[in-house]
């Protein structure tokens, strides 16, 4: 499928224009963006009316409100209220010891807890300077695509209710129900799993033959998974006609408006922090990064479907290399001591004791370390004044910052279309709030 | 070439010192340049910062200029981060926006803005964004600021009057949360 493609110097996929179905609307017959210098002599008198949508919409993910400003049905301006899920989670985490905040983060992007924990981990231990062992790095890896693939279906179900076909919506959840099983198996929490440690992941929870075989197995069946989503969308009139030619944004306005992930990728943009800054073991393995065309909310969705595919390519790999070694790196004082060596040592079970409760003092200085999540580049800006909690925990969230374009992405459109915006960001306010 | 050294050179009198700690380049410049070195740094071939990631801001309340402004650019084309800063003083709490420079700023400012006070002069919407419109407490991610707010949520009746015909004897007091103190 992807070898057909074009390619360059980077390992980038591009996609090759809409070979997945014939197009319904060229171009040339998208309806023109709201032109605000019409001269023409209006008939009828006119009036802008204000609507507002949210904050406790089906559609909106959560819990935001929109302002549409409308021309008819056309929308002249959106603006977007935030902040009803605001909890402080920057300010809570200058009380809490440095490992007090992982569970923290799990509620920043509730669907795609493993993500966040991940990027917050490698911005401590970016700071403590640490290095974690092999076998930690390749179930981190693991993890995290087995979360892109959870995160990319939800999206998926979800953007296709919104649009109005139920159908793709029970088809996704029953495989992400696969994976939610395998982190239940892991780490006992299906959500909210807290599974990453400084310094590894929980030694309790290693990738045991049991969870490897049940893995294999689910990515032996997943492509066709995929291909039975595309057989119900990629060639859907309404599909098409509700996602070609919607919330166009171009490259440069992508880049400047700050958009990461999904969203910069389909409108052609060549970045993905696993490529540009590999960490984990993204550099030892054969993947691509696929790259849509237009920009618009099909190519999207594109590289959405073809990023589930990269991510199982990935999966597959790491367990072919995965070695066998510790999960959690042992450095008496900062990470925890096996569950074995507190029973029987006593200097263990001090330092148990320590870490749990006391935490551990990093370097003063600051860093700051961006993660390739399924909705785009998670930042964690960590000030430390060398104590051993963070002096400012800054989350640079990539729904935040992609909110910051709706109303320039909106503008123009139809009402309808405005789930679909929403949709395509694959917001989850949780995370866009703090 | 040093980054600092370049900026130094492009625009003299910007640059007031720079570091290197944790393989991350920082550069803190004189808040009156903000602008033309994001500009700058957005524009030149050689460099093309052209994605602000994030812009934040840090407390220091003894520092004589209190506020650290954080500015995180990208180079996608050259793979590089770059990290600005410039310090606010709290008598004159306020900066240059860079939104023309970078639209993504427009969010980001509006942030800083409502949780630190900071204002930013030419900024096209500057509103609260994640506390309501009406919030009179101060700015809560200044240092200052305790943790469990400073009461306001207390005097919220998170019982609503289910029939407002009938009298229903709620006890506020009951009501109240108590004061937690969550800092140590």
């Amino acid at each position: 499928m992807t070898d057909e493609r074009d390619r360059d110097d980077f390992g980038y996929i591009v996609h090759a224009a809409h070979d997945a179905g014939p197009a319904i609307q060229e171009e040339s017959e998208v309806e023109p963006r709201l032109d605000a210098a019409d001269e023409r002599q209006p008939l009828f008198r006119t009036e802008d009316l204000l609507l507002n949508m949210g904050p406790q919409h089906p559609a909106t993910h959560g819990v935001l409100r929109v302002v549409l400003e409308l021309e008819g049905e056309k929308i002249k301006k959106a603006t977007p209220y935030l902040g009803y899920l605001h909890r402080g989670t920057e300010k809570l985490a200058e009380g809490k010891t440095y490992n007090q905040s992982i569970p923290m983060t799990d509620r920043l992007d509730y669907i795609c807890a493993m993500a966040n924990n991940y990027a917050y981990v490698r911005a401590v231990e970016k700071l403590l300077g640490i290095a974690v062992p092999e076998r930690a790095e390749y179930v981190r890896t693991i993890v995290a695509e087995m979360q892109r693939i959870v995160g990319h279906l939800f999206w998926l179900g979800t953007q296709a209710l919104d649009i109005g076909a139920m159908t793709i919506f029970f088809w996704t959840f029953r495989e992400r129900e696969l994976l939610l099983d395998l982190f239940e198996a892991l780490c006992g929490a299906r959500l909210t799993v807290s599974y990453f440690r400084v310094g590894g992941v929980d030694p309790q929870g290693d990738l045991s033959p049991e969870v490897i075989a049940r893995l294999r197995t689910f990515l032996s069946r997943f492509d066709a998974n995929l291909y039975e989503y595309e057989g119900l969308l990629s060639e859907n009139r309404i599909w098409l006609a509700r996602t070609k030619g919607i919330a166009v944004i171009s490259g440069e306005d992508a880049v400047n408006f700050g958009l990461t992930g999904p969203p910069l990728r389909g409108s052609g943009v060549a970045y993905d922090i696993r490529k540009a800054e590999p960490y984990g073991v993204y550099d030892r393995i054969d993947w691509e990064v696929p790259l849509g065309r237009h920009g618009d909310t099909y190519d999207r969705y594109w590289v959405r479907m073809q990023e589930m595919r990269q991510s199982a390519r990935i999966i597959g790999q790491a367990l072919e290399q995965l070695p066998e070694g510790p999960i959690l790196l042992d450095l008496p004082g900062v990470t925890y001591p096996s569950r074995e060596k507190v029973m029987t040592d006593m200097e263990s079970l001090i330092h148990h004791f320590k870490v749990a409760c006391y935490g551990f003092e990093t370097p003063p200085g600051e860093v700051y370390c961006g993660t390739e999540t399924p909705k785009g580049e998670l930042g964690f800006y960590l000030v430390s004044d060398g104590t051993n909690k963070p002096y400012r925990l800054r989350i640079r969230t990539p729904s935040f910052v992609n909110m910051g374009a709706f109303d320039y992405m909106a503008r123009g459109y139809l009402i309808a279309d405005v789930i679909t915006i929403f949709g395509t960001f694959d917001i989850v306010m949780g995370e866009c709030d703090r | 070439m040093d980054i600092a050294d370049q900026i130094e050179r492009a625009i003299p009198g910007a640059v007031r010192g720079s570091a290197e700690a944790f393989g991350e380049q920082t550069v803190l410049i004189a808040r009156e340049q903000i602008v033309p070195v994001s500009r700058w740094l957005h524009d030149e071939p050689a460099l093309a910062y052209e994605q602000l990631s994030d812009l934040t801001a840090v407390d220091w309340p003894e520092a004589p200029e209190r506020f650290e402004v954080v500015y995180h650019l990208n180079s996608f084309r050259h793979r590089k981060r770059l990290r600005l800063k410039a310090r606010v003083p709290l008598s004159d709490c306020a900066i240059d926006s860079v939104t023309p420079v970078w639209r993504a700023a427009n969010f980001l400012e509006r942030e800083v803005f409502d949780l630190f006070g900071i204002r930013f002069r030419g900024h096209p919407d500057l509103r609260r964004i994640m506390m309501p419109e009406e919030y009179d407490e101060g700015y809560p991610l200044r240092k200052d600021f305790p943790t469990a707010g400073k009461g306001w949520r207390n005097t919220f009746e998170f019982w609503p009057a289910i029939d407002p015909g009938r009298e229903v004897e709620i006890d506020a007091s009951a009501l109240k949360q108590a004061w937690k103190k969550t800092d140590d």
